[in-house]
């Protein structure tokens, strides 16, 4: 039953391509010199992973989201943790996350340039601070809305309070831990592209900036294209995983 | 299990209680929203702090935290923590306690028996009725073996069959286990039918401390009477004392006329003496005024103002000049019409003295038991 549901979202893309295609073939869309059609997109896609253009690119892309991503997630995960749990904490740390949370992670661009250079550490940072803040305030707050009778209860049950941030509020936050994750894992991916665009020399984003000076339509639709399956990719591994964890009791 | 006792335990809530609940006994209290009876539990498990000292078998625990006052403890919302399944709710205790992976096991099948739910351990607790869940907590607060249990209005949101059902379970699983327990209600049928004695609690303070079924039909404060239903309170003044009747002169505020009535002779009375009485509505019998009324009876009259129904028996107003009385008819024995005059009968026995503070006193309170 999943599968054909399945099978029937995909009849709308495969409409959409199929219009897409016709569109761009009969010359339907002015300016058809920048409008591609699919099969066209899908040649210069095959053609890129052969000479492994894409994928050395895509690699650095990928690998520039993963620490940063991770690293960022992680940081976040165990401030989140610290300042939801420990009361002082939290007040010692919320105004000064509170002042910096508000930036864009592509804010940081500039001082980031200064401070490390064109180096791999500056898309590393950027999705480092992207990832940090969203992850760390789902934290907090799905530790601080854990019911306080769930506490209460383990605690008369005999808990200490390391027991109790291991077995009942961290399980119990695991939810907004998540949410925290799938929103930030779509999120890297749009301003890794973003800061490569801009600074980088390499990656997908460089691709990207490279083909439209060179007004190669059908690379930059491959660039988005591979942008999107990733961005949706990372953000389904993370339902996926949430599902898997917390399905069973939710 | 333990002897609890309470010593003039105070914090922002409760002033100076001091209680004592005797090995194996089933303590209810009793009392009105904010009374202070969940944060009485609360003091006792340990999870606020408190004035005062308590002892477990005469051995203070004011120094034990909550973690290891070896208290077993059912909220009125359960907390059944929702991403355990059963069988891990119940055991999270004895996981706590590291007890060896036999005796958890064992001690889990334990409880799945005796609560009755061994079809149960693999579910979670969204796909419980509200009776399962009940099981589950109580089961869970029982498997480690706590010396007390403390139950916070447990039985609040079940269905009137399931509660009957769940109650009848909890006593016998009490008296089996013999576990010392304080049994939080606002609910008098649960307090009637559970405990061995019940105290009232009312801002802050134990009104009275009693037997079950004495509390509800010889409440000694004004406070009490009304909070177990005995609603109808007169103010009355003694104006003669025979061998066992005492004629007093009822004299409420209210009253446009006040009037005389036969009471049962008790060992408080004293000429003179102004006395608040009270009087069950159960023990009202309203008759028609063409009907005649034993001598053996009061009789007041008066008008039927308000009538409602409350399962079986009809609950009704009657103004008898002033002042209000509230009667509890059976159903089928009502057969009266809003705005009829009555006559409102009740037996010299039926009024009831409220002692008041004196009461509270020891000697006080055996005379009013004692009921002359």
């Amino acid at each position: 039953m999943k599968r054909i549901k399945a099978a029937y979202s995909l009849i709308p893309v495969f409409i959409f391509l199929l219009i897409w295609e016709m569109a761009a073939r009969l010359e339907l869309i002015p300016g058809h010199f920048f409008f591609p059609p699919f099969t066209a997109v899908v040649q210069e896609f095959y053609h890129l992973t052969a000479n492994g253009v894409l994928p050395a690119n895509f690699l650095r892309s990928l690998a520039r989201v993963l620490i940063g991503f991770t690293t960022g997630s992680i940081a976040g995960l165990l401030m989140g943790i610290l300042m939801g749990y420990k009361e002082t904490i939290n007040k010692t740390f919320h105004p000064i996350f509170s002042l910096l949370y508000p930036i864009p992670a592509l804010g940081w661009l500039p001082i980031l340039m200064l401070w490390f250079g064109i180096s791999e550490m500056l898309p590393i940072m950027i999705i480092f601070i992207c990832s940090f803040f969203p992850v760390l305030y789902n934290t907090v707050t799905g530790i601080k809305t854990v019911d306080k009778n769930f506490i209460k209860v383990a605690k008369t049950l005999g808990a200490s309070e390391r027991k109790i941030l291991s077995t009942i509020l961290l399980p119990l936050a695991l939810t907004n831990i998540f949410t925290g994750l799938r929103l930030e894992a779509g999120m890297a991916w749009r301003v890794i592209i973003a800061a490569e665009m801009v600074a980088i020399p390499t990656g997908i984003g460089a691709l990207l900036m490279r083909a439209e000076s060179l007004i190669r339509i059908d690379i930059v639709i491959v660039c988005l294209m591979v942008l999107s399956v990733m961005c949706l990719s990372f953000e389904r591994f993370f339902i996926y995983m949430e599902h898997k964890l917390t399905g069973k009791w939710r | 299990m333990p002897a609890i006792e309470l010593k003039n335990i105070s914090n922002f809530i409760c002033r100076n209680i001091s209680l004592r609940i005797s090995d194996g006994e089933l303590m209810v209290l009793l009392g009105p929203t904010g009374a202070g009876k969940t944060t009485l539990l609360n003091i006792v498990s340990g999870l606020i702090e408190y004035e005062g000292s308590i002892l477990f078998d005469g051995v203070s625990i004011d120094k034990i935290p909550v973690n290891r006052r070896s208290v077993g403890y059912l909220l009125q919302d359960l907390a059944l923590f929702p991403h355990l399944d059963v069988a891990s709710n119940i055991t999270y205790g004895l996981k706590i306690q590291k007890r060896r992976v036999y005796e958890i096991k064992a001690r889990l099948d334990e409880m799945l028996d005796l609560m009755n739910i061994p079809d149960l351990a693999r579910r979670y607790p969204k796909d419980l009725s509200g009776g399962e869940k009940q099981r589950v907590a109580l089961a869970r607060a029982l498997a480690p073996s706590p010396q007390v249990l403390l139950l916070d209005e447990p039985m609040s949101n079940l269905d009137p069959l399931t509660k009957e059902t769940i109650l009848d379970e909890f006593k016998s699983i009490q008296r089996k286990t013999g576990i010392t327990t304080i049994y939080v209600t606002h609910d008098q049928d649960e307090a009637l039918y559970l405990g061995d004695r019940a105290s009232v609690l009312n801002k802050g303070k134990i009104e009275q401390i009693e037997a079950s079924d004495k509390l509800f039909y010889h409440p000694k404060t004004e406070f009490v009477a009304r909070f177990v239903g005995a609603k109808n309170i007169l103010k009355a003044r003694i104006i003669k004392i025979k061998q066992h009747e005492a004629i007093v002169y009822i004299n409420n505020e209210c009253l446009v006329q006040p009037f005389k009535i036969r009471v049962k002779r008790y060992p408080i009375f004293e000429k003179g003496k102004e006395i608040s009485l009270c009087i069950h509505p159960e023990k009202i019998i309203l008759k028609k005024v063409n009907e005649a009324v034993g001598n053996n009876l009061n009789r007041i009259r008066g008008k039927i103002v308000n009538r409602r129904s409350n399962g079986k028996t009809l609950k009704a107003t009657i103004d008898i000049g002033g002042t209000e009385i509230h009667a509890a008819i059976p159903k089928a024995l009502f057969d009266f019409k809003i705005h009829e005059n009555v006559w409102v009968c009740f037996a010299p026995d039926a009024p009831h003295p409220l002692c008041g503070k004196r009461c509270r006193a020891a000697e006080a309170s055996r005379r009013c038991l004692n009921l002359g």
